[in-house]
């Protein structure tokens, strides 16, 4: 008993192998340095929706079937987010990093892996507070199209609002949030002035590189699914696109700690992963 | 191997009782106890994660929050953060992710368990405390299957007994014992 569930757990591992080797031949995304145990957890949920025979059986599908990869896309999407997650981040950005914001005439963001857009509104909600929107260019990217484009149209279930309203007043909000949003029978859409600024498009933190230099780059809750190797390679590209004194935020509970680019940073709030990149790296 | 080196690691997982149940159980363990014990305890999203604080103060593990990466290390006791689950990879580090929900937990016990049961296999001991709901049971069945140890709290003992009664309802386990039996058989491992 015990050594054939033995078998088929190492059975399983290789097959979940093949089938990440494969979705990257075919289609170039490339999760081979994502967190195994992550991985595995979400290929075998969407196995036992599938009802297919096994593993290899979805390799198969993945190959033909466009709309199947589509799905382990999504699957492997971080899809778990809110507007002003964690409002004491947004409350650091107000008190810590807006000053250091205010100093410069034009302002470029990117936010990386953003997911389906509820933390740039945030962002682009609390900028225009602080008087510094106007002249904001926010770039928020995420590798899966379909994502991207939910992010773009700014349209959120209007059963959330009630739960993103007291993240915003925790958040330190100047504001009633509810002037934010057009609400209809299910669903509440953000004002179109927000997304005046913000540019999304599909980035791919594995395989693309630098594209823009920017005052500070946003990304939360990303790093934690990668292995060092490739943690370390997304903070290089970090450390590349900032200008010296930029701002980097992570999430809560991502470190620098242990990266070869610890040096080009110092911390810039305690308690909250924000730190400012030096002058000379 | 003897018996007495068997074991690498303990995984535990409480809900509704849990903070009083976690402090019985390691108040009575050894001083010297080697074991890495790793926990899921239900917890709000927004909690300061006072919980390490309190089991500090026993002086018994060392007790601190899971970080990812981090490798287990005898002695210590590690606490899954608020709002994050908490896995096991196959190298034996911690992994903390922020996606959905599981058994309407995050952190959830059966995320845990399951994939501490791949990383340790028949070294683990796996162990499910009170709490008002089943997470877990899916958890410790993984560990009982992989060839580790399944050790229930007796629901007759636990402040609330739903959780330990569905894990001895998934599976064959062990040993159904107090929160002390539970830290004497731990001693002797």
């Amino acid at each position: 008993m015990k050594k054939s569930q033995e078998e088929l757990l190492e059975n399983q591992d290789i097959e979940i192998r093949l089938l990440i080797q494969a979705i990257y031949d075919k289609y170039g995304y490339d999760f081979r340095n994502y967190s195994q145990a992550h991985i595995k957890r979400r290929i075998l949920n969407r196995f036992m929706l599938s009802g297919m025979s096994s593993v290899s059986q979805m390799i198969h599908e993945c190959l033909v079937n466009h709309k199947f990869v589509d799905q382990i896309l999504m699957d492997l999407s971080i899809n778990v987010t809110e507007m002003f997650r964690d409002p004491a981040f947004y409350k650091a950005i107000r008190e810590h990093v807006v000053p250091v914001l205010k100093t410069y005439p034009f302002i470029k963001i990117w936010h990386a892996g953003c997911s389906s857009g509820e933390e740039v509104y945030s962002m682009a909600i609390l900028l225009k507070e602080e008087g510094l929107y106007a002249r904001t260019q926010i770039y928020a990217t995420d590798f899966n199209p379909v994502i991207i484009k939910q992010a773009k149209e700014g349209i959120y279930p209007i059963s959330r609002m009630k739960e993103f309203t007291v993240n915003y007043q925790r958040a330190g909000g100047k504001a009633s949030f509810s002037d934010y949003y057009t609400a209809n029978y299910e669903s509440a859409k953000l004002l179109d002035s927000f997304k005046k600024n913000i540019v999304f498009a599909t980035h791919n933190l594995v395989t693309d590189s630098v594209f823009a230099e920017v005052h500070m780059v946003v990304c939360r809750n990303v790093l934690i699914y990668f292995d060092r190797a490739l943690q370390d390679k997304v903070l290089g590209l970090f450390s590349d696109s900032l200008t010296g004194g930029g701002v980097l935020c992570l999430g809560s509970k991502e470190n620098l700690q242990f990266s070869g680019y610890y040096n080009n940073f110092d911390g810039l709030v305690s308690g909250e992963r924000i730190y400012i990149k030096r002058y000379h790296v | 191997m003897t018996p007495a080196k068997k074991y690498k690691a303990v995984v535990l997982g409480s809900s509704a009782g849990g903070l009083n149940a976690l402090k019985t159980l390691l108040r009575n363990l050894n001083r010297d106890f080697r074991l890495p014990v790793i926990i899921v305890q239900h917890i709000s999203p927004d909690s300061e994660n006072y919980l390490i604080h309190i089991l500090n103060d026993l002086k018994r593990l060392k007790v601190k929050e899971a970080d990812e990466k981090e490798h287990p290390q005898p002695g210590h006791a590690y606490v899954a953060p608020p709002n994050y689950h908490l896995l096991l990879e196959p190298d034996q580090t911690f992994t903390l992710t922020v996606d959905e929900r599981v058994n309407y937990a995050r952190p959830s016990i059966d995320v845990l368990f399951e994939t501490a049961a791949e990383a340790y296999r028949e070294h683990l001991i796996g162990i499910i405390l009170t709490g008002a709901n089943n997470d877990g049971s899916r958890g410790l069945k993984r560990i009982k299957e992989l060839g580790g140890m399944a050790i229930v709290q007796d629901p007759e003992t636990a402040e609330v007994d739903s959780m330990p009664k569905a894990a001895i309802q998934a599976c064959a386990v062990d040993h159904i014992l107090s929160l002390e039996e539970i830290s004497a058989l731990l001693n002797t491992l």
